[in-house]
Order: C-alpha cells, then structure tokens, then sequence
C-alpha cells in the first residue's frame, strides 16, 4: 500500500515537472495576490472601486498608499494592453474589469457601490453600476 | 399707505437679501470630484468587453 501511494505521488510529481517545464515561465494565471496585499484586502482595508481599479477604504497610511499604487499602475498596464487588443479606451476597459471585479470580491470584502460608498460584500450580489454585464 | 409702501420694499430688500444669501452659500466643491463614473460609456461597450475583461482578471490574479 506504501509503495503503491509512493509511486502514485512519484507520477504525479513526474507530471507535474513535466508542466512546469513546458508552461515554463508562462505562468501568471497561477500567481498569488503579494501577502501584504492580501492581508489588506481581506481586512477591509482596500476594496474595488468601480472604476476598475483598487481604493483604499480606511485612513491612508504610506503603507497603504503604496500597496493601492502599486496594484493600480500594474492594473492600469494591463488594461492599456487589453483595451488595445480589443479597440477599446483604457477606461471602457477598465470600467467593465470594474464589474466583474466587483462582482468576484469574497464575503466579506469591499467594493465600492454606484453612489460612490464603500459596502462590504456579503452573500447577495453586490451594488453594482447598471450597465454592468 | 405709504406705511404699507415701505414695507413693500422693506420686503422686497429683504427677499433680496435672502434670494443673494442664497446665492452666496451655493458654493462650488472645494475638492476635485473623485469618482469618474465615465457617463459616456455604452453598455454595448461594457458587454462587448465583458468576457476579455473576465479573463484578464483570471490572468492576473495577482493583481486583483
């Protein structure tokens, strides 16, 4: 039986060398939120405004005010990218990234309704913009 | 009658001065309006870019 799971665990480790090796280093559907970002978010701290980018919700302080930037300036390229990709303006993208942004946050977290206040996300569908998909 | 005349205008000065009150405490917001809810984007756009932008966000997980 030991032997038997050893070899199991071998093939799948096996398997996934061999994905790692063929993804390479094209792998940033699996990466991670930074902890310090993580940490903030899940504390109500940051939240998702509507307009496709992060806020801070609390009193700022520089750490925040750092983590928000640099979230945003990363968020901001990639939408520039996008909103190229499929003709579009930055902020045409960025809006509807908005939804869906919004409408992905956890239990728990904040996101910033269409009157511009900060709600915490419960079970039911978050306040949203209504031309939002 | 000439009574009634003045506080005729008396009223009229004073309605004035209400009326130019008023006018002076409409102030205009101090601070930039934060929120640019961009008015001028469709909802068409909006559905059009929908399925890209979900991906986008799965792609980059790391930043949302």
């Amino acid at each position: 039986m030991g032997r038997n799971m050893n070899s199991v665990t071998k093939t799948v480790l096996a398997i996934a060398a061999a994905a790692t090796a063929i993804g390479g280093l094209a792998t940033p559907a699996f990466a991670q939120r930074d902890p310090a970002y993580a940490a903030a978010r899940s504390a109500g701290q940051v939240g998702e405004r509507m307009d496709g980018y992060l806020g801070i919700v609390v009193a700022e302080t520089p750490a925040l005010r750092r983590i928000v930037n640099d979230i945003n300036i990363k968020r901001r390229a990639v939408y520039s990218e996008r909103a190229k990709a499929t003709n579009a303006t930055i902020e045409e993208y960025a809006l509807t990234a908005g939804c869906q942004a919004i409408l992905a946050t956890a239990v728990g977290e904040k996101y910033q309704a269409p009157d511009g206040s900060w709600q915490t996300r419960t079970s039911a569908a978050p306040l949203r913009d209504p031309r939002c998909p | 009658m000439n009574h009634g005349k003045v506080s005729g205008r008396m009223a009229a000065a004073m309605f004035g001065t209400v009326a130019l009150g008023g006018c002076i405490t409409v102030n205009a917001p101090e601070e930039p309006i934060v929120i640019e809810l961009n008015v001028n984007i469709r909802q068409e756009v909006i559905y059009r870019l929908a399925e890209d932008a979900g991906n986008t966000i799965e792609d980059n997980a790391d930043i949302f």
